[in-house]
């Protein structure tokens, strides 16, 4: 199946394509805007908003050219007003819209935590059922180039400990069109995450538009020594540890929650009954963060399993910092899981 | 301008719905059958009848935790907000809201906040749905003083004011943020001023009297429906209870009893009445006869709601995704 393949890089997709002309390549940033192009053509519910969703760079090439085509009401440029805008948002999407919040910083989703959590997440419960509320919110994870503090936070487990809330944060091009199609058409709110450093990566993207049912992961390299459960931009990070492990003749098996709330938890106890070991890398912080979570499920419901404690690749609980040196220092990447690995199939 | 007589009619029927159905939630209440928070509009009523009074029932309307007032003059049905106070599975929120939160989508109430000022922006928001489909519903936000303070309320008012949407938003000063007086609170006194940095239009009004609520409701409907964006009416006005509970609050010092007083001979029913009376529109007879039926509607509501099943433990865990 091409789209559970990952692509290293652009050449390696190129190669693909040789052997199979079908596959058809689009960077991880176009492949949500062609999904929200569709969307905009296909269904006059859906509408996008958002500060700087109109503006030129298109918020880094997501929006680009939307507003020139599909008109400024449709997609909507907001004043920097986080908390103001999501609530109208919401109003709109119990008023019968299928509205596309859009945030260029996860970060700047802080100030709209009053509309998310007290809100947005709580309308169906709180009112029986009587209501929903299909609301999608995209934002978007810096990394690097000194981005430091506030342009860089990773903040899935916060949204992650919200009931009412659905967590998606996809990693591979396919994954971004086809969640984003599902999440808008959810009718539920949905926080969509999306990391910076996942734009420029290549994948096969079918043209038509599709789903991709939210709450089910996918394995994407089996391996009989040790899970790796990977969030968003630690997949390509784990698939690099996973080539220079098999060197070394430690299999890896890759699983992409792809959906964090609700979380399969099924696809994962489902490969440490193979395994028997676990690592977590997350792109979020580890004290308190979603990693927490992955190995509590298994701790609590396949600790029988396990041949070894559950390790994690997460974040060091300090702000991400500006200088490059302390940035390196501050990231996780495949080194991280590599060490990681050998630390439980010793 | 003097309303035609069967609209004053239905603004005292509409008051007076609320009033009764509120007294008998003050006399129920310490039988702790009642097991939520009550925050109890008596004293308010005119502002959500004279308001209401304007909306058809596809129109939105977004509220707060005081909010019984509001869904009874919208036209929400009476059985399934005291089935909610008792927690019952016929409740408006199927007993997972309480007294704080209802709704009743069949009048176009989409739900109420107990995060002061949390609804402001839906009813805006609803307001930008109707605009972008092309249809003429008109939304009502209902918030207090309180919500002044906040600034998802500015930020509210400025999108809608930019957007021209068709929203109405009313406040309801009653001086008091739970126990903390608007002087304590507010640089200025005059919230519907406020509309004025915006370019739009504040009116401030005389919360008990239900004719200038209306009127000046009417004006800011109607300046909604036409498309040309939001007013902010400020309506003064006095709650006779604490901020929560059936009580009052003067005992406890959190206001002075004279003030209440004085406010209590300001009641806006009793005023409507005399003036109906005097007038010939209303007599004592007639006036009895509207009291009977609300009551007799108030007895079954509670009769309704005490006889309906409690929730299932199991429920827990339902309603949480569509």
């Amino acid at each position: 199946m091409p789209w559970t393949k990952v692509y290293s890089d652009r050449s390696e997709f190129d190669l693909a394509v040789e052997k199979d002309p079908a596959l058809r390549g689009l960077t991880y940033r176009d492949a949500i805007l062609e999904a929200s192009t569709q969307l905009l053509e296909s269904d006059s519910d859906f509408f996008i908003l958002g500060e700087g969703v109109d503006d030129p760079g298109g918020v880094f090439g997501t929006t680009k050219g939307l507003a020139e085509r599909f008109g400024t009401e449709r997609v909507m440029d907001t004043p920097l007003a986080e908390n103001g805008i999501t609530g109208v948002a919401m109003g709109a999407a119990l008023a019968g819209m299928r509205p596309l919040l859009v945030h260029m910083r996860v970060d700047f989703m802080t100030i709209s935590l009053d509309q998310i959590a007290n809100h947005a997440a709580k309308w169906s419960y709180m009112f029986g059922g009587a209501v929903n509320v299909p609301l999608t919110i995209r934002a978007i994870i810096g990394r690097g180039w000194g981005s430091a503090a506030q342009h860089s936070q990773s903040l899935q487990a916060m949204f992650t400990q919200v009931p009412g809330l659905k967590v998606v944060m996809p990693a591979t091009p396919y994954d971004a069109k086809g969640l984003l199609v599902s999440s808008i058409y959810d009718d539920n709110p949905v926080i969509f995450i999306e990391h910076r450093g996942l734009y420029e990566t290549v994948g096969h993207v079918p043209k038509e538009l599709y789903n991709i049912e939210l709450g089910h992961g996918v394995v994407r390299r089996e391996g009989a020594d040790v899970t790796i459960v990977a969030i968003s931009q630690m997949l390509s990070e784990a698939i690099k540890a996973a080539r220079r492990l098999s060197n070394e003749g430690i299999e890896c098996e890759i699983i992409d929650l792809r959906t964090l709330l609700p979380m399969d938890k099924g696809i994962i106890i489902e490969s440490v009954k193979k395994t028997g070991r676990l690592v977590v890398a997350d792109t979020g912080w580890k004290e308190g963060g979603y990693s927490a979570e992955v190995s509590a499920v298994i701790a609590e419901e396949a600790f029988d399993l396990l041949k070894a404690p559950v390790q994690r690749v997460a974040l060091p609980n300090v702000p991400t910092p500006a200088s490059h040196v302390l940035e390196a220092a501050f990231y996780k990447g495949e080194n991280d899981i590599i060490e990681a690995v050998k630390r439980v199939v010793r | 301008m003097e309303l035609d007589t069967t609209v004053q009619i239905e603004l005292y029927k509409s008051m007076l719905r609320v009033r009764l159905l509120e007294e008998k939630v003050v006399e129920l209440y310490p039988d702790q059958e009642m097991k939520c928070p009550v925050h109890l509009c008596i004293g308010q009523e005119a502002i959500a009848a004279g308001v209401c009074a304007h909306l058809k029932s596809d129109d939105y309307l977004f509220s707060n935790h005081r909010g019984h007032g509001h869904y009874l003059a919208k036209g929400g049905d009476m059985r399934a907000l005291v089935a909610e106070f008792y927690g019952r599975t016929t409740g408006c929120s199927r007993g997972k809201g309480g007294s704080m939160h209802i709704i009743d989508t069949d009048v176009g109430l989409l739900g109420t906040s107990a995060i002061v000022g949390g609804g402001i922006p839906m009813g805006v928001g609803a307001a930008l749905a109707a605009t972008l489909r092309g249809e003429d519903q008109v939304s009502v936000v209902f918030f207090g003083d309180g919500a002044f303070d906040e600034g998802v309320f500015y930020e509210s008012y400025n999108f809608a004011t930019l957007k021209k949407l068709p929203v109405i938003f009313i406040c309801e000063n009653n001086f008091y943020a739970t126990n903390s007086p608007q002087r304590a609170r507010h640089a200025g006194s005059r919230i519907a001023d406020a509309a004025l940095v915006f370019g739009s239009t504040g009116i401030c009004v005389d919360g008990n009297d239900v004719e200038a609520v209306h009127n000046a409701a009417g004006t800011a409907v109607e300046h909604a429906r036409a498309g040309k964006g939001p007013m902010l009416v400020e309506a003064l006005t006095y709650r006779w209870k604490g901020h929560v509970g059936p009580g009052t609050d003067f005992e406890a010092g959190c206001r002075s009893e004279a003030e209440l007083r004085e406010w209590i001979d300001r009641c806006p029913i009793k005023s409507f009445r005399t003036k109906l009376i005097e007038n010939g529109i209303l007599n004592t007879e007639t006036n009895n006869r509207i009291a009977e039926a609300i009551t007799d509607e108030i007895e079954e509501a509670f009769q309704f709601a005490m006889d309906s099943p409690l929730p299932e433990p199991s429920d827990l865990l339902t309603d949480l995704f569509s």
